[in-house]
């Protein structure tokens, strides 16, 4: 019977170690420098999104009147943001017919509104970085952390076109030797590596507040409730104190 | 003299209240429901932390149906619309992020706050005489939470609400001669459609909860009449005060327990806020990621898990192998895993019902079950490959993979804690109860 237990016990640790140790093991991804306070940047990435991705893709949930929240006047949002419709309540959609998009790219662009809640911000930020040169694929391109993406790299006027080489070699779980591959930039583009960085993580910036406006009020709110609660907490610890005393 | 029936209590307060109280006690019984139910109702004075959850369920209870009235007024069930229309309450209702997130976030806690107060029923025998039916009333809410829970998880439309009804309603498929039957009966058309959310946006919203209140009021009723056990499993109402016929170690329901449960309240806010406000996905276990995409028919998500509620009974499912081609003792066992619960009453041979003067191998059966439920809990989220295969040259199970192993020996443990159960109450030493309770 102890035994038993204690088999148990250990499965149990086991269970709770691998729960902690899943997902994430494949590929690495970058962590993406998230603030949803600074405007600025939101700002930035939103020209982005709309200039870049909003040529093929929808978002389709998110009102262009929204952009309010990260710190535009409508006038602003009228003159410089909307290409695809008049009506500054409209949602972001793209001018790309589905039917095209089915000729050309074998499918439509899937709709970006939540992919930040999809893929997660990392896995954006190290997707729209990953991008290289592939002769093998259908596009030309191919992406760390998408194999065989069906979108091209669209952003490549920026960023330049990376190439995947063999930088060593090192000794893989069978005892073979494996080689070890690195991106590279082989033509620069019309950005430094740094700017287009800090291009992509205002993109994801902003596309991690497009999936969830709510949520910068939503940590804000949280503060001040549990503020709340906490007072609560010792004003009815109290309350349940004194009228237990007489309980013998 | 007037033929009205005097008040059988005397008027608490003078002046207005109290002869509206008393014109109101002329013809319905509040003072007496007010007295029998909260005022004069005795409570063990022992209870301790597992003693909250009841109360706390209740709260979730209706916190979940007034956060689910708000979110109908701007819900649509309807295929093409109903997962915009989450977004939409997400973004463009006023608050409408808040009774959302409280409304899913309410869905897990219900269950984790339900998993618990079940298992102060395990622990301290509430499930014995006379609280039997008391136990089943609670089996009932759980299976009715599971249905309520299941037909609420379709309605966001996203891929996984999509999926996961997939394959439940499938498992109904499994069942022999009338299963397929049953399967197009369920979904109201020959796969998961807009028929099928139609009907299931009337069951959650609708019929479910009207079970569920109706059930909540049965159970209530039922612990009034026989009066709530303790953590010393000893009936207070054997030792009443000679001179004011209470129980001596009872107090009343108000304001002792309405005090502490407000404590309770609170503590438990704190929790349930700080993850509707910080972590409101739970790091993808309340809030799946898949679900953030529109239902898509034709694209199946890689890795289909339910939500974590159900996966104890999906590993279960998992473990069991298919036999003649059906998946329909897997099935079988997965039934048979709840309704079990509900034959406990009769299998328990013990003299005492607190585990606190249990003997060791209940103990051990206890420890043991609980164990074996949270870890087939953790297998039915992952798949089934997460540690790997056997070598293949063992015998029989070689080249299987290691969870599937794992996880049938721990479905043999949850059914072993029941089967067994009317052997290992009646031989185990046990220790004498005391004559009042320990406070």
């Amino acid at each position: 019977m102890k035994t038993a237990m204690k088999l148990l016990l250990a499965s149990l640790s086991f269970a709770v170690v691998s729960a902690f140790a899943s997902g994430g093991a494949e590929v690495h991804l970058d962590s993406a420098p998230i603030n949803l306070k600074d405007t600025a940047s939101l700002q930035r990435g939103a020209k982005t999104f709309i200039n870049y991705c909003l040529n093929c893709h929808n978002a389709q949930f998110m009102r262009y009147s929204h952009l309010t929240q990260i710190g535009l006047t409508e006038q602003q949002i009228k003159d410089n943001l909307l290409f695809t419709t008049d009506k500054f309540g409209d949602t972001m959609v793209s001018a790309l017919d589905p039917a095209d998009a089915k000729d050309w790219f074998g499918g439509v662009p899937p709709d970006l509104t939540l992919s930040a809640r999809v893929r997660g911000s990392d896995w954006l930020y190290t997707y729209l970085r990953g991008f290289y040169r592939d002769d093998a694929s259908t596009t030309g391109w191919n992406n760390t952390v998408f194999k065989n993406v069906a979108m091209p790299h669209v952003l490549h006027d920026l960023q330049g076109t990376q190439a995947m080489g063999k930088v060593g070699e090192k000794r893989g779980h069978d005892g073979k030797m494996e080689p070890v591959m690195k991106l590279g930039l082989d033509r620069a583009g019309s950005m430094s590596p740094g700017d287009y960085d800090r291009t992509i993580a205002d993109l994801v910036n902003y596309m991690t507040y497009m999936a969830e406006p709510a949520r910068a009020q939503r940590t804000q709110l949280g503060v001040l409730v549990l503020f709340f609660l906490a007072i609560a907490f010792f004003v009815t610890l109290w309350l349940k104190h004194e009228y237990w005393k007489d309980v013998k | 003299m007037s033929n009205a029936p005097k008040p059988a209590i005397a008027p608490p307060y003078p002046g207005f209240i109290g002869n509206a109280i008393v014109w109101i006690d002329a013809r319905f019984p509040l003072v007496q429901l007010y007295k029998t139910q909260v005022g004069e109702y005795y409570a063990p004075k022992n209870f301790n932390i597992w003693y909250y959850f009841g109360a706390l369920a209740t709260l979730i209870l209706v916190m979940q149906i007034v956060t689910g009235i708000f979110l109908t007024m701007n819900y649509k069930p309807d295929a093409k619309f109903a997962f915009a229309s989450v977004e939409y309450i997400m973004r463009d209702v006023s608050w409408g992020w808040l009774i959302r997130y409280m409304h899913s976030t309410g869905a897990s806690m219900f269950f984790l706050v339900v998993y618990l107060h079940m298992m102060r029923g395990l622990m301290y025998g509430s499930y014995r005489k006379p609280r039997e039916l008391l136990w089943i009333f609670g089996c009932m809410i759980y299976l009715a939470l599971m249905a309520e829970a299941f037909f609420g998880y379709l309605l966001p439309w996203g891929q996984m609400s999509y999926w996961g009804a997939q394959v439940i309603i499938n498992l109904f498929g499994a069942i022999p001669v009338i299963g397929e039957d049953l399967a197009v009966w369920i979904r109201g058309d020959f796969s998961i459609s807009d028929a099928t959310l139609n009907r299931f946006f009337a069951f959650h919203v609708i019929a479910l909860p009207l079970v569920l209140l109706g059930l909540v009021a049965a159970h209530l009723v039922a612990l009034h009449e026989v009066g709530s056990n303790n953590p010393d499993g000893i009936e207070i109402n054997k030792n009443p005060d000679p001179n004011t016929g209470t129980p001596r170690d009872g107090i009343p329901f108000h304001p002792y327990y309405t005090v502490k449960d407000t404590f309770g309240v609170v503590v438990f806010l704190g929790v349930f806020t700080a993850i509707v406000f910080f972590a409101p996905e739970m790091g993808g276990y309340f809030l799946e990621a898949p679900n953030f995409i529109q239902a898509d028919p034709l694209k199946t998500p890689e890795h289909i898990a339910p939500v974590w509620y159900f996966t104890p009974f999906y590993a279960m499912l998992r473990a069991v192998p298919s036999m003649f081609g059906s998946q329909f003792p897997g099935v079988a066992v997965m039934g048979a895993a709840t309704l079990i619960l509900f034959t406990l009453p009769w299998l328990d041979r013990g003299k005492v019902k607190s585990v606190r003067y249990r003997g060791p191998i209940y103990k051990r059966f206890l420890t043991a079950f609980v164990i074996s439920f949270i870890i087939l809990g953790y297998l039915g989220v992952v798949p089934t490959t997460v540690w790997g295969q056997l070598s293949k040259s063992l015998p029989l199970i070689g080249g299987a993979d290691v969870a599937t192993i794992v996880a049938r020996v721990l479905t043999v443990v949850y059914f072993a804690f029941f089967f067994l159960m009317p052997w290992y109450t009646k031989v185990d030493k046990e220790k004498p109860e005391p004559e009042r309770v320990t406070f």
